[in-house]
């Protein structure tokens, strides 16, 4: 875990190479995050990797969150391990929604996108998938970007917040009278 | 007892008899017609699948972990001569759906259950393979009866390796031609199902009760049980 100025001195070294790449730092409960812009994502994580005294070469999780209120919409979080010095790094990429901005209808507009990483961490490319399949982010630059867990010829992005849960309500004997004929 | 004694033994020695090849004319005939018993093909077949069922080796969830626990020495599932698990659906009679189906395994799940020879049966195993479970949401199926046959249900989640022999012993028993009644037959409680009350004509007492206590709100100031429904009979005729 790099401290509050170690994290200060990994967005400087960071900005250096491309500006205004770090949106914003926060360190809290122990945890180092960088909130970093969408389009230098790829800069962030190899910067990470491959700066000499940084090493955070392993990859441990990539995965997608939906903050639906909230602009921009969502994000792509990437926790990244440094084995030498046992110490993690959170990488969050915030995306806009396009479908907010481009139109009304969310089926017209397009999906956000966002650089794959596969080439720096091949461990990221099923994980891509997961995000892709479950929130609809593209990875641009992903060999092989296809559903993961859903069949194939599903369509919506189920664990986005405005998708409907499904199912069926449950009859007890209490809600019974709400579904009347339901034998039927 | 003494007389059921003395009928054994005197059994016993026409048996030898015969044996020895002592027994002839009326006494031979008398003998056989004794010893036979007569049937229907049918039976006899339904008696020999019943007896030999062969289920699929095929886990779905965690009721499958509870599915392996029927073979071993404490359930033993080998008493009911259901203990050959084949591991192909061609030689399987039986498929127990042991865990939630999930939209993508459907098809699948369809599938096995297609290529399984006639006469098979299908046991759903446990909550979410009859209704989906706690699984109420856009991945899972909603009952595996949604897509296929199913015969039996457990419930259960996951059903106790009992639940699942005394299902099995259900199904044994349908197989056979002589299901288990269902408790309203067996109690006489027929017309007190769900629909009852909604049914032309004029309301059975069970139901005007039944509906009277389902509109009373939950949590009503006054308990139904103080209220009377005389008052409320009214109100579920409208």
């Amino acid at each position: 875990m790099p401290d509050a100025p170690g994290l200060e001195l990994i967005a400087q070294g960071i900005e250096e190479g491309r500006q205004d790449t770090v949106i914003e730092t926060s360190f809290e409960h122990d945890r180092a995050t960088l909130v970093v812009d969408p389009e230098g994502v790829l800069h962030v994580l190899s910067w990470l990797r491959d700066q000499p005294g940084q090493a955070y070469t392993f990859l441990a999780s990539v995965h997608a969150a939906d903050y639906l209120p909230a602009t921009p919409r969502f994000a792509v979080h990437y926790e990244l391990l440094s084995r030498e010095r046992v110490e993690r790094i959170h990488v969050k990429a915030l995306l806009e929604d396009p479908a907010a901005t481009n139109g009304d209808s969310p089926s017209d507009a397009g999906l956000p996108e966002l650089d794959s990483c596969v080439e720096l961490f091949p461990t990221a490319e099923f994980q891509e998938r997961e995000a892709y399949d479950f929130f609809g982010i593209v990875f641009r630059g992903h060999p092989d970007l296809r559903r993961i867990a859903m069949p194939e010829d599903y369509v919506g992005w189920p664990q986005r917040r405005d998708f409907p849960i499904g199912g069926e309500p449950v009859l007890y004997t209490h809600n019974e009278i709400e579904a009347p004929r339901w034998f039927e | 007892l003494e007389v059921e004694r003395e009928s054994l033994r005197a059994r016993q020695l026409r048996a030898r008899d015969l044996l020895r090849g002592d027994l002839e004319g009326k006494d031979l005939e008398e003998y056989v017609e004794e010893r036979l018993l007569t049937t229907t093909l049918e039976n006899v077949l339904n008696w020999g699948r019943a007896n030999a069922i062969f289920p699929m080796t095929f886990g779905l969830a965690c009721c499958a972990i509870e599915q392996i626990s029927l073979v071993t020495s404490r359930y033993d599932i080998a008493r009911f001569g259901a203990e050959a698990f084949r591991a192909t659906p061609r030689q399987a009679d039986l498929l127990i759906l042991s865990g939630r189906v999930s939209i993508k395994m459907a098809p699948v799940v369809r599938r096995v259950y297609d290529q399984m020879l006639e006469p098979r049966w299908v046991m759903a195993m446990g909550a979410c393979s009859s209704s989906g479970g706690m699984f109420a949401n856009y991945a899972v199926v909603q009952g595996a009866d949604k897509f296929m046959p199913v015969d039996i249900h457990v419930p259960g989640c996951p059903p106790r390796p009992e639940a699942v022999l005394h299902g099995l012993n259900k199904l044994q028993r349908m197989i056979r031609g002589r299901p288990d009644l269902g408790w309203r037959q067996r109690y006489n409680a027929e017309g007190t199902e769900e629909w009852a009350r909604f049914e032309a004509g004029e309301p059975t007492p069970e139901a005007i009760e039944r509906a009277a206590l389902a509109v009373t709100p939950k949590h009503s100031e006054t308990p139904p049980h103080l209220t009377g429904i005389t008052d409320r009979e009214e109100e579920t005729d409208a």
